[in-house]
């Protein structure tokens, strides 16, 4: 089916659909600047904020995804690098500097520093260690921070305002903050797709499949762990600082073990292994909530049986079902066009 | 012999508790052979094969390679000296292309792999070269294919491929026959030969038919302990190899 010579004509042939085609991505980005104006024109702009919150914790649980679907690591403590990068902003703003790039850069560098630390005593181990120990550490920064007077203690930190973009005006209004995140939630997934299809992609997705092989064909595999595992939580110390900025709060909670373990659902429910499947988690799981809060305050209990549902029926996750439905559609296509093909012949 | 040893082991040692698995083994191995480790069920084949590769650490004992001393190198550093190891169990990257298999083992090759920008599909040279080995060992049709797609034996030549990959000067190949029919055994066996064209091989493999057809030299390892190292005729007249090995298989 395929010769030598086409494959090296084009090479991206044999990697994943978003190489292949752009229309994944035209699609996300068009539903990504419309949904704000349709909520609009429907007057339910207040969810834009639910819309936000969507995008935030979709860009972390992709990140987690980065190294749990792409490189195997199982981290659950993932909470800690979010939490790590909306602490620093918030404690940024709360010392009066509230420029957007300096919060943004400084959250990033924090959960680098702070993955590089971790990850040089949890990358060690593997398996259901490697799970325990990165919980460890996430559940150890959650209490010193819920101990901390300065870092605000269990009641956390309240901001008056948004930062600004050196433009002067802060981010007063929701809308105007969407934009910021989607710009920088598109950025980060191409970042992403472009780093999964490179040379360090090709390691990072041969440690998932056997770690010990990668090092007898000569390759450092620790050093590559090391370096996926930081870039991920830089990726979570980014989604951190928005989210303090859309929430103007930040609280302990945000580094406690379930934040760690959401994270994961928004990854297993949107498709292990998918670039974009945290985004598709995050925005099931939240809009769940807020369906189900509308009329039971049992929504959790109904959320559960819906993600048994979505692992049973779906084994590859939510963004499995969009190549599905494209094929569908294209194969419905292609079935008017035969119609109309033989009414022509007839005729 | 006149070229010194490229491998060679001096008392070398590992214990599993009071178990000795390799007990004080001096071998020797010589560039541009073929050197069979022969052995019964459980006298220590693979953990000494582990041992040499970096896998596992040696209790005690010395390992030179091309007359250093490298029993503290990595096995990825050992790797990158050109002593390489083959599993007896397949040990692919089951979730990736032929392709990419064989194109990551020539990535590791090349210096490291910290680019994250340039698609790697987009590296000529190194997919080139890739199609090129695959090819070299027949499975060229196969290059788009999933690795865990292949059949038991095209997975065992891929595993052989990932070795010639990584431009080796030693193999160390742990059975590389293991489980596969007479056909793909031929087939395996030329690979073996073509391998030894640029390589000294190690060899574990329990059929005796093709111990003695390729082997230049054989050793043999019984409860951990080296009995014996020498030619193939050597080997098929030493009276303890007979008694402790030979003898027990035919009588």
């Amino acid at each position: 089916m395929h010769t030598p010579s086409s494959d090296l004509n084009t090479p991206d042939r044999r990697f994943g659909p978003l190489t292949r085609s752009c229309w994944p991505w035209a699609v996300a980005i068009t539903l990504g600047v419309s949904a704000p104006w349709i909520l609009i024109a429907l007057d339910c702009g207040f969810y834009i904020g639910l819309l936000t919150k969507m995008l935030i914790l979709g860009l972390a649980a992709c990140s987690l995804n980065l190294i749990l679907g792409y490189g195997g690591l199982i981290s659950f403590g993932h909470a800690a690098y979010l939490g790590a990068g909306a602490y620093t902003t918030a404690m940024l703003m709360g010392a009066g500097i509230s420029n957007a790039w300096i919060c943004l850069f400084a959250s990033i560098a924090v959960s680098g520093v702070l993955a590089i630390l971790i990850g040089l005593v949890s990358l060690r181990t593997r398996g259901v260690y490697f799970i325990m120990i990165t919980l460890a550490f996430a559940q150890m920064m959650y209490y010193l921070i819920n101990s901390i007077k300065s870092f605000g203690g269990d009641e956390g930190i309240n901001l008056s305002q948004r930062f600004t973009l050196g433009l002067g005006e802060h981010l007063k209004k929701d809308l105007q903050f969407y934009w910021l995140v989607l710009l920088i939630v598109c950025v980060s997934l191409f970042l992403m797709s472009r780093l999964i299809h490179s040379k360090f992609g090709r390691v990072l997705q041969a440690l998932k499949d056997d770690d010990t092989r990668v090092e007898s064909i000569g390759i450092h595999a620790f050093q590559y762990k090391l370096v996926a595992f930081t870039l991920s939580a830089m990726l979570a110390g980014l989604a951190g600082a928005l989210l303090v900025n859309q929430q103007k709060y930040v609280g302990p909670n945000v580094l406690y073990w379930t934040q760690s373990g959401l994270l994961m659902i928004m990854v297993i429910l949107g498709g292990v292994g998918t670039l974009s499947s945290g985004l598709w988690g995050a925005i099931t799981l939240l809009g769940l909530e807020t369906i189900l809060a509308e009329y039971t305050t049992h929504g959790v209990f109904y959320v559960g049986w819906v993600l048994l549902a979505v692992v049973l029926l779906t084994p590859q996750g939510l963004s499995s079902l969009l190549p599905q439905i494209s094929e569908w559609m294209t194969r419905g296509l292609g079935t008017k066009a035969r119609a109309q093909e033989r009414a022509k012949d007839a005729s | 012999m006149s070229a010194p040893p490229i491998l060679q082991t001096h008392q070398l040692v590992k214990r599993y508790g009071e178990l000795l698995a390799t007990d004080h083994v001096s071998l020797e191995v010589y560039p541009n052979e073929i050197h069979a480790l022969i052995g019964p069920n459980g006298a220590g084949k693979t953990t000494l094969v582990t041992q040499l590769s970096g896998q596992l650490k040696s209790d005690s004992g010395e390992l030179f390679f091309e007359g250093q001393e490298v029993s503290h190198l990595t096995m990825h550093e050992r790797v990158q000296k050109g002593l390489v190891r083959s599993y007896q169990i397949t040990r692919l990257f089951k979730t990736m292309t032929c392709l990419d298999n064989i194109a990551l083992a020539l990535q590791a090759q090349r210096g490291h792999s910290f680019s994250f920008w340039k698609p790697a599909a987009h590296d000529r040279a190194l997919s080139e070269e890739a199609h090129h080995i695959l090819s070299d060992i027949g499975l060229e049709h196969r290059h788009l294919d999933l690795a865990q797609t292949l059949s038991h034996a095209e997975q065992r030549i891929l595993e052989l491929g990932l070795a010639l990959a990584t431009n080796p000067k030693l193999i160390l190949l742990d059975e590389p026959m293991a489980g596969t029919g007479a056909q793909e055994s031929e087939r395996i066996i030329a690979l073996i030969e073509r391998l030894n064209t640029t390589a000294a091989i190690l060899l574990i493999e329990h059929d005796m038919d093709t111990v003695f057809r390729l082997a230049h030299r054989l050793s043999v390892l019984v409860s951990g302990q080296l009995i014996a190292s020498g030619t193939p005729e050597s080997i098929r007249l030493d009276p303890a190899v007979i008694q402790a090995y030979l003898g027990d298989v035919h009588t």
